[in-house]
């Protein structure tokens, strides 16, 4: 009789581990909180650096679980978790001979920004927002026209004291990125600015398609956060920032502002790790045995964590990560059950 | 409204029994204002306030232009709180913002810090032979009015509402820096979206103006004003206001610090006066005030016992809207019933002389 072994979180992490778990003989049992797969990647639009659709690694993932039979459950929320098995939140349990944290992230909240005005003024959206209305009937201002004037904010719930958000979300400098040039192709003639207070360029392409985000598609990059945005008469957004390289304050008015979110720790781990027995991160993500021979390794010997659940991942590393949780719980199926 | 975020921002305010500390720049720029906020909460509220006269300033002007030390600011503080309790009082009203932003400053060290808070009581017992009693709630008397905002308006005799066109009248809030800006917690609605006056002008019947240059500092800053070289630093400020604000015509001007409400009436004078610029209708200014005049015109007081005439722009044309009755004979009768004299006309301040403008 195969093992056992419950991935919490059906999104790229959980459907990556499920499946290479089945390639090695394994029997994995995904609980997914939504009611399909896909987590937070479904209704991204594309994939940076190379602009790949995200339905085009997402939808053959999904593919692949069900062709594999993995079996899920749906709109089901796990409360505690333990080495032989996870409680699910009507009370039912589902013993394991193993388990996989795979619950991922929570994206920052732009209303807690209230400076920015999100939520308030009808032009300022999120990456995510935009990402949506990509993948949607398309990018335009509230009233239907086109943005002539469109900034960019990076680091809005990254590397913030104040909203208690100390670490780098990682992937939103790329994003920004990205999302500049997929706006640029949008509006050929619209001016295009990027705040940042670091470029952090660190994944293969990445760097090169800053730079050809500046001299191919005229992308201004700012250094300097944005202090405030308020509205003007004409619903369009006044913005603040101080341009930290000239060393001049800026003021400027733009027709849309977009809010580059980034990656919180679930509000639920605290809960789930103070029942459990697991450490936190002072972040608040799972914090792994160490970053390199145990780094998808809970301090819970037969508890295991893929993707994002540690910290700020991309998606090609979380389905990297996810290929190596599984070989850890093969690893540790072998030397418990098979002694 | 849709700033709804500043019901996140909620603090205790007391109902009743309040020690109301007065403000230094108030008692000299609108004294009426003081007095009608004691009128206000005794005679139409009925509310305990004690207005005592053995406090003093809290040296805030002395403190920020770094001519009183921290030890002697925290000390004379110490003393307030002191007579507070000494009067049978426990709830703390400041009218000045500077001075609610210094009794928060010097709470949070104490809190922070609490050997300050010792080396605080014993100065305070060489000096005075007083002991520091700490309050239970402190507040803004801005507090103190949205808190019975409700109350007044049901008390009304008008609302904020222009009287020709049946429309809400158009109204710019402006909070002090030193009300929410070094303790976002400490005002109604936090520092980015304070409701606390606009919880007023909204219960009374106005329309709140939201422009872009709403959560500019309005330029007073006692390094800006104190040190007259800094001087173009104010003006500047409350320049990129009234510029930021005026697409929208607002009919008034309400602030709950004593230095913007005296900033953004006067320096319309000076900028009138450099560019020939104003900002209201018809080619006047933009009438400024304070938060008890706005609650003493919907309640029915008489302008100039509200002390309306002390500002450099008139108010006239805000009372004729309002459909305030009002002797313009007595506008500058001093308390003896004699004219104590009239202002030069120009452009924020000469109602009927015309005057020849660009705006």
């Amino acid at each position: 009789m195969a093992y056992r072994v419950v991935i919490v979180g059906g999104g790229a992490a959980g459907m990556q581990t499920a499946l290479e778990l089945k390639s090695r003989g394994i029997e994995p049992v995904i609980v997914e909180r939504d009611i399909e797969l896909g987590g937070k990647v479904r209704g991204w639009h594309k994939l940076f650096p190379t602009f790949v659709p995200a339905s085009d690694v997402l939808f053959p993932l999904a593919q692949r679980v069900k062709a594999a039979r993995v079996r899920c459950f749906y709109g089901q929320e796990v409360t505690d978790i333990a080495s032989d098995g996870v409680t699910l939140r009507s009370g039912e349990r589902i013993p394991a001979d193993a388990v996989v944290m795979a619950t991922g992230f929570t994206l920052f909240d732009a209303h807690r920004k209230q400076e920015y005005g999100y939520g308030l003024y009808d032009n300022v959206i999120t990456s995510v927002d935009l990402e949506r209305m990509m993948n949607g009937g398309g990018v335009t201002l509230a009233d239907g026209t086109k943005p002539q004037r469109i900034a960019i904010l990076h680091c809005v719930g990254s590397r913030d004291e104040k909203v208690g958000q100390r670490h780098c979300s990682k992937v939103c400098c790329i994003t920004g990125v990205k999302q500049a040039i997929e706006l640029r192709e949008m509006f050929p003639d619209a001016d295009i600015f990027n705040f940042y207070m670091d470029i952090r360029m660190f994944g293969p392409g990445y760097e090169e398609l800053y730079r050809e985000a500046q001299e191919k598609y005229n992308i201004h990059f700012v250094r300097g956060r944005i202090s405030e945005a308020a509205e003007t008469i004409d619903k369009r957004i006044q913005i603040k920032a101080e341009d930290t390289l000239t060393g001049r304050p800026l003021r400027m008015t733009i027709d849309m502002l977009v809010l580059l979110v980034g990656m919180s720790a679930n509000y639920e781990n605290e809960g789930i790790a103070q029942r459990a027995g697991l450490e936190l991160a002072p972040n608040g993500y799972f914090k792994t045995v160490d970053n390199f021979l145990g780094a998808v390794s809970s301090n819970r010997r037969g508890i295991f964590y893929a993707g994002a659940v540690t910290g700020a991942k991309s998606l090609a590393d979380t389905l990297a990560e996810a290929s190596l949780t599984a070989s850890a719980v093969d690893d540790y199926l072998k030397e418990v059950f098979n002694k | 409204m849709r700033r709804a975020s500043w019901q996140e921002y909620q603090k205790e305010i007391a109902d009743n029994k309040y020690y109301y500390a007065r403000s230094c720049i108030r008692q000299n720029f609108f004294p009426g204002s003081e007095r009608a906020f004691l009128d206000i909460l005794t005679n139409d509220l009925g509310v305990d306030i004690f207005d005592d006269p053995l406090h003093t300033s809290c040296t805030g002007i002395g403190y920020h232009s770094d001519v009183v030390p921290l030890e002697t600011i925290m000390t004379v503080v110490a003393r307030q709180f002191s007579l507070m309790a000494e009067a049978g009082y426990e709830n703390f009203i400041s009218s000045c913002i500077t001075s609610f932003g210094i009794y928060n400053e010097v709470l949070a060290t104490w809190e922070e810090f609490p050997e300050t808070e010792e080396r605080t009581r014993r100065y305070l017992r060489e000096a005075t032979g007083r002991e520091l009693v700490k309050p239970r709630s402190i507040a803004h008397t801005s507090d103190i009015m949205f808190h019975h905002r409700h109350s007044i308006a049901r008390r009304a005799k008008r609302r904020l509402v222009n009287l020709y066109t049946g429309e809400s009248l158009r109204v710019v809030e402006h909070i002090g820096c030193h009300y929410a800006k070094i303790f976002p917690k400490s005002g109604i609605g936090g520092s980015e979206f304070p409701y606390v006056l606009a919880g007023m002008i909204e219960a009374w019947g106005g329309d709140v103006v939201d422009y872009p240059e709403r959560r500019h500092c309005c330029g007073f800053g006692f390094r800006n004003y104190l040190v007259q070289a800094n001087r173009g630093s104010s003006i500047a400020n409350s320049h990129k206001k009234l510029e930021s604000m005026a697409p929208y015509k607002p009919d008034f001007i309400v602030a709950n610090c004593p230095g913007c409400a005296m900033f953004l009436d006067k320096w319309q004078y000076a900028i009138s006066e450099m560019d020939g610029t104003t900002y209201g209708a018809n080619g006047r200014g933009i009438p400024v005030l304070t938060y008890e005049e706005m609650a003493g015109l919907v309640l029915g007081y008489d302008p100039w016992e509200l002390g309306m005439q002390f500002h450099q722009v008139d108010v006239e044309p805000l009372l004729d809207k309002l459909g305030v009755e009002y002797n313009p004979d007595a506008k500058y009768l001093g308390r003896d019933g004699k004219l104590i004299g009239r202002p030069r006309a120009v452009a924020v301040n000469g109602c009927g002389v015309e005057l020849g403008l660009r705006r």
